[in-house]
């Protein structure tokens, strides 16, 4: 034992300038992102600034029940749950399908416009994302209802219909980031050893049976993990584009869990309130993290840790 | 035999076609909205209102961007953003590198149970309530600072960083510096970063296109309009309709209206100009940056 923290302790001073860098970065993870975590406390209890965090009364669980009971609570969860599965669902294959369409394209310049021009939208701010679908919302002129219009549909105003709010979210953003994320499958495919191909032609496969149980397999460890950390974000919609999308006439669709807390939170002063519900969430999340991990571990092997 | 092969040939043929048919739509789709957003900023606006304009510039007009420039709240905009990219940049490279290079090195004691203290804040966190109280108990509200420091770093570009390091720096080299009495930090600015041109490019990119088209941070933290970044002064202007400044007072409401709409177009066009301009010159490092970081989730 005594041996073992001379050892660490000469290990120590060998390397200091290597802690001495890291201090920085790591003062920095312990300000910023676990001081937060201790200030999660106010959410049991009642938070008066002047008491500050510590000093504030104890009141148990009551903001966690006041949510639970509120009349909103399973609207905002619905809008919510919904909004994130349905971005999952469509959000999270349509990189691996593009990926998969680029990769038997065989014109190499052609394979590079592709991929080029539908990164390109990742670059784009949320403002400007959704200025674009307010835009093009417009009854009398926004290029939705001009599409529409070639099939006679009458126009619509997209952004203030609720019931198009979530296909509005979802397709814009698959829009935005489906170049981006196929790139990790791309380069995982540029990997797939040649050889598995060529005798698959010999034994007469299809291209769409070389897909299937050649390509896909390949890749199916990526897949996995790039899975499990979505399921780890199942409950976190991205308050940016939500926040910006949404106006009164859509509320009933578009209310989620990070909105609500913010304009419970910082626009109303709500703070306990707030974390309570935000530390609802993260919990959540967590829990189907540590679920989807051990699960994958299991059936697949693969895991984040 | 011969008639199973022949068929295999065709079918590749349709297989070959109906693959770059789907290429061209999707490059399509993603091309279609983006083109009718640079024709309608260049139309004139009662040609755009009536609904004319499609994909390419109908009654040429640079109107719209004159009142872009000569709109002083995009201005400031846009030199508070040019500030705070740049600024926000080196901090957040810096720090990154300070992590992650000690963190490639093996011999680190401890080193394990610090990557899974960092990686646990990707998994797990406060949360905005108690972030915000802490950003404001520190006293950065209403300050640049505000945008420069709490969200500085990302555990995921670390994780780029650090699995860089470890793979493309070889063991030897550290131990031959060593033994020419090299220190640590001597080694990270002679040896590491020299070697490591390609990662600094990632994290230079992924960081000033995140601060860049960033606003959430300066929605909650910052009060005072002359601190606020580009992205706020569009959302101002784009969705909550604030065109006040735009043009003179002497022209009608009609065509107020109509001149905010063309707005819309062209400072939409002005403001992704930059990003979009250093896009081809940096994609390479993009896609590298990805695939650096996919080793290791």
């Amino acid at each position: 034992m005594q041996n073992k923290i001379k050892k660490l302790g000469k290990s120590i001073r060998k390397n200091i300038g290597l802690y001495v860098m890291l201090a920085i970065p790591l003062a920095w993870y312990i300000i910023f992102k676990y001081i937060p975590m201790y200030g999660l406390q106010i959410a049991f209890r009642r938070f008066n600034p002047t008491l500050g965090i510590t000093q504030s009364p104890w009141v148990g669980l009551t903001y966690f029940k006041q949510f639970f009971d509120s009349y909103y609570f399973w609207d905002i969860l619905w809008n919510t749950v919904s909004l994130s599965l349905f971005t999952m669902l469509v959000g999270f294959p349509m990189p691996i399908v593009l990926a998969l369409i680029i990769n038997e394209i065989k014109n190499l310049k052609f394979k590079k416009a592709i991929q080029n021009i539908t990164y390109m939208p990742n670059f784009l701010s949320v403002v400007v994302i959704v200025s674009m679908l307010t835009l093009f919302s417009n009854r009398d002129y926004g290029l939705f209802n001009k599409i529409t219009g070639l099939f006679g549909c009458a126009p619509v105003d997209f952004m203030s219909k609720p019931g198009y709010f979530q296909p509005l979210y979802v397709f814009s953003n698959v829009w935005q980031y489906m170049g981006f994320n196929a790139i990790i499958y791309i380069a995982a495919l540029s990997g797939v050893d040649q050889e598995l191909y060529e005798a698959a032609s010999i034994d007469g496969a299809t291209r769409m049976q070389k897909i299937i149980h050649i390509s896909l397999p390949c890749i199916m460890s990526t897949i996995i993990v790039l899975f499990i950390m979505r399921i780890g974000n199942l409950m976190s919609v991205g308050f940016e584009k939500v926040y910006l999308m949404q106006n009164s006439v859509t509320l009933s669709a578009s209310e989620v869990i990070s909105t609500f807390i913010y304009k419970n939170g910082i626009q109303k002063g709500q703070f306990s309130y707030s974390t309570a519900v935000g530390m609802f969430n993260s919990v959540i999340n967590f829990i189907l993290l540590v679920s989807a991990n051990f699960v994958s571990k299991k059936t697949t092997k693969t895991g984040l840790w | 035999m011969e008639r199973g092969i022949g068929k295999n040939i065709h079918s590749d043929r349709t297989f070959d076609m109906v693959m770059n048919f789907l290429g061209a739509v999707i490059i399509l789709i993603v091309l279609v909205p983006l083109i009718f957003v640079l024709a309608a900023s260049f139309s004139d606006p009662d040609l755009v209102i009536k609904g004319k304009v499609l994909f390419w510039p109908k009654g040429f007009t640079t109107k719209a961007y004159t009142l872009v420039f000569e709109n002083q709240d995009i201005w400031r905009g846009f030199r508070n953003t040019c500030f705070y990219t740049v600024t926000g940049t080196g901090i957040s490279v810096i720090l990154t590198i300070l992590a992650a290079y000690p963190l490639s090195r093996r011999e680190l004691a401890g080193r394990n149970l610090l990557m899974m203290l960092i990686l646990f804040t990707m998994y797990f966190s406060g949360g905005m309530i108690p972030t915000y109280l802490l950003v404001k108990d520190l006293g950065m509200y209403n300050s640049i600072w505000a945008l420069l420091i709490p969200a500085a770093l990302s555990t995921y570009n670390l994780i780029v960083a650090k699995t860089f390091f470890e793979n493309s720096i070889p063991g030897e080299l550290y131990e031959s510096a060593r033994l020419d009495g090299c220190g640590n930090l001597a080694m990270l600015v002679r040896i590491v970063l020299p070697l490591s041109k390609a990662i600094l490019a990632v994290l230079v990119l992924y960081y000033a296109v995140g601060i860049w088209n960033a606003y959430f941070d300066a929605l909650i933290y910052l009060r005072d309009a002359d601190l606020h970044p580009l992205q706020i002064v569009l959302r101002n202007i784009l969705l909550l309709g604030q065109t006040e400044q735009m043009g003179t007072n002497d022209v009608g409401m009609a065509e107020k209206i109509k001149m905010a709409e063309a707005v819309k177009y062209s400072a939409i066009v002005v403001s992704s100009i930059p990003m979009l301009l250093i896009y081809p010159f940096v994609q390479k490092y993009f896609v590298k940056g990805v695939m650096i970081g996919a080793v290791k989730g």
